[in-house]
């Protein structure tokens, strides 16, 4: 009995490669004509892969010709970009890859959700069976682990998310926080996008020119304000993202102070993600302001990716752990049925290659 | 026997400690039950061992300095159980274990546990003053460990120096919604036992009411400032550590200067 698992990612092909490999065919179809007993389809945006159980070696070629699109069936498939794992790899692989692991944003968590999908899919269509089954349910479960026994998915690592997870340090819920957005340019509506999808509701927009505040205002459901009157507003927001092209400090220390007294001591978070920079740094002086500017984002996102590049030892160490327990449980049963669970089967068409 | 029960509370108390140590060190705390579990079983032995004592005394364990540090570690211990999980606080446990330990090590190594003969039958209203004021500063201890959390967490946001323990802390307002409800719940038992010392029928020491009263309107002034939002969260956070510190050395001032009275 043979496990294998062949696929194409971020890291072997190129978005524009990767394209001729989305519209993989239904999992049924192509079971009936790999020959495979078993086979399971995991697509994404950075990757098209195939888990299959088969009796007899699958050539690599003939999944990557089912996995094309159909204008590029009859193209000639670049062995190159295919990777192949077999036996204990494939299984290594698959519990790498749920963990986020072999994600381009390491210790990105969509990846198990999509993963989940695609075992659901398989189940339903009758596609996966026993073993793909015990495997995807041990992916599962090592993913988890993962995610609970290291630091992989801790810290944000975007500019917009770590201004969101900082929020979220600040004020913890943010869903009656209100929020003005100076500038109506790209970066503030990524940012201002991060801020409504952890649940803020009041969100103004204010610019030099109006109609382009109304305009990202209408796009992202805030209101907008006339850029003669932001300052008024300062007074009562509890986060300012500035993002304006001025040469010159919008926000100093001298024009803010006098606004705060009327506050309360409620914090208020500054992101300026403006270069040059709309907030004078001496604001982050005074009491209860905490101001961020685009490098301080960067720093704290650049550390993230760092720590969760360190804790990738700690991952395969659970990794390995559980594929040794699951071989345990597959190389009897695939001695019984008759084939080599192997380390390795050497593929017909390519021999044996690893991302 | 009783002593045996509050070392290996202390023994629990310390693992708890240790192990937070060498997470912090190594970057990979995370709160979990562990902390939980163990300080539960600290607060289970010095429940055990306040009623050995209580029933060999045959009133609350509050006779000596000894024990009123035993019962000091068992209030914060007691307060965290109950307020800590429900604010989900999980990380406090990790500053009050520390807190917990050093009262119950000083209490064990200090020659304070020095048997005081009292004659008298208990009195139920020195009893409950002396109680409740002991359960309001566990309230305090508490309020003084969320003061330092949410100065830690402040700091790190203000310089932009993000530790591994940043993303354990919980949110600044998450922290000081816990430290304004346990300053007043703490300021609430305080006052009950506070009045209640008045209905003791025994002879009050001035130097002890005056202390009392000390505590009391510090704690008042505190509360007051934050109700009129005359102090910011951060001088807040501040207070409760200094209000804290000072309460305990009035304590410790007390005892020292009624050497022939039980503390009560």
């Amino acid at each position: 009995m043979n496990l294998f698992c062949v696929g194409i990612s971020h890291h072997t092909a190129s978005v524009e490669t990767r394209e001729r490999y989305t519209s993989a065919p239904a999992a049924e179809t192509l079971m009936r004509e790999s020959g495979c007993t078993e086979t399971l389809l995991l697509t994404t945006c950075n990757r098209v892969e195939v888990y299959g159980v088969a009796a007899e070696p699958v050539a690599t070629t003939d999944l990557a010709r089912w996995l094309a699109v159909e204008d590029a069936k009859s193209d000639s498939h670049d062995p190159g970009i295919f990777y192949r794992h077999e036996g204990e790899k494939c299984v290594q692989h698959l519990f790498r890859v749920a963990s986020g692991l072999d994600s381009m944003v390491i210790g990105e968590t969509e990846i198990l959700g999509q993963a989940k999908k695609a075992y659901e899919h398989a189940r339903n269509t009758g596609s996966a069976g026993p073993y793909l089954h015990r495997l995807f349910q041990r992916a599962f479960r090592v993913a988890k682990q993962v995610r609970t026994r290291t630091d992989i998915t801790r810290g944000a690592v975007s500019v917009g998310s770590v201004a969101v997870d900082l929020a979220g340090k600040i004020f913890g819920d943010l869903r009656e926080l209100r929020v003005l957005v100076l500038g109506a340019g790209e970066t503030s509506e990524r940012t201002a996008r991060a801020l409504m999808s952890r649940g803020v509701r009041d969100l103004r927009v204010s610019n030099r020119s109006y109609d382009r505040a109304h305009a990202l205002a209408s796009l992202v459901g805030g209101s907008a304000v006339p850029f003669e009157h932001w300052m008024q507003h300062c007074a009562d927001v509890d986060i300012l993202l500035s993002s304006t092209a001025a040469d010159e400090p919008l926000v100093t220390r001298a024009l803010l102070e006098p606004l705060l007294g009327e506050r309360m001591h409620r914090p208020l978070f500054i992101i300026d993600i403006a270069v040059p920079r709309d907030v004078a740094p001496d604001v982050n002086d005074i009491e209860g302001v905490y101001l961020y500017d685009i490098d301080s984002l960067r720093t704290i996102a650049d550390q993230s990716i760092a720590t969760r590049r360190q804790q990738i030892a700690a991952g395969e160490e659970i990794i390995n752990e559980h594929v040794a327990d699951f071989r345990k449980w597959f190389a009897p049963r695939a001695a019984a049925s008759g084939g080599s669970e192997g380390p390795i089967i050497a593929d017909p068409a390519f021999g044996t290659q690893e991302s | 026997m009783d002593r045996q029960l509050l070392i290996l509370s202390t023994f629990c108390y310390l693992i708890a400690v240790v192990r937070t140590a060498m997470g912090l060190r190594h970057g990979t705390f995370r709160p979990g039950t562990f902390n939980f579990v163990a300080i539960a079983f600290g607060f289970l032995l010095q429940t055990a061992f306040l009623s050995v004592r209580g029933h060999a005394l045959r009133r609350c364990p509050l006779t000596n300095l000894f024990e009123v540090f035993v019962f000091l570690a068992w209030s914060v211990a007691l307060v965290y159980m109950l307020v800590g999980p429900a604010y989900r606080l999980s990380l406090m446990g990790a500053f009050t274990a520390p807190l917990v330990f050093l009262l119950q090590a000083f209490a064990l190594l200090a020659p304070i546990d020095v048997p005081h003969p009292v004659t008298a039958r208990a009195n139920s209203w020195l009893e409950f003053h002396a109680s409740m004021s002991m359960i309001a500063y566990g309230a305090f201890a508490l309020a003084c460990v969320a003061g330092l959390m949410y100065l830690i967490q402040e700091r790190q946001l203000k310089t932009r120096q993000i530790h591994s323990v940043f993303y354990q802390l919980p949110p600044l307002s998450d922290l000081f919604a816990a430290i304004t409800r346990l300053l007043w719940l703490g300021f609430g038992l305080y006052t009950a036992g506070l009045v209640g010392g008045f209905f003791t029928g025994q002879p009050l020491p001035q130097f002890k009411v005056i202390c009392a009263f000390a505590v009391w309107l510090l704690y008042a002034g505190v509360l007051l400032g934050r109700h009129l939002r005359r102090l910011a969260p951060k001088r807040v956070a501040v207070l409760c550590i200094v209000a804290f510190s000072a309460a305990l050395s009035v304590l410790w001032a007390i005892n020292f200067t009624s050497p022939h009275l039980p503390p009560q």
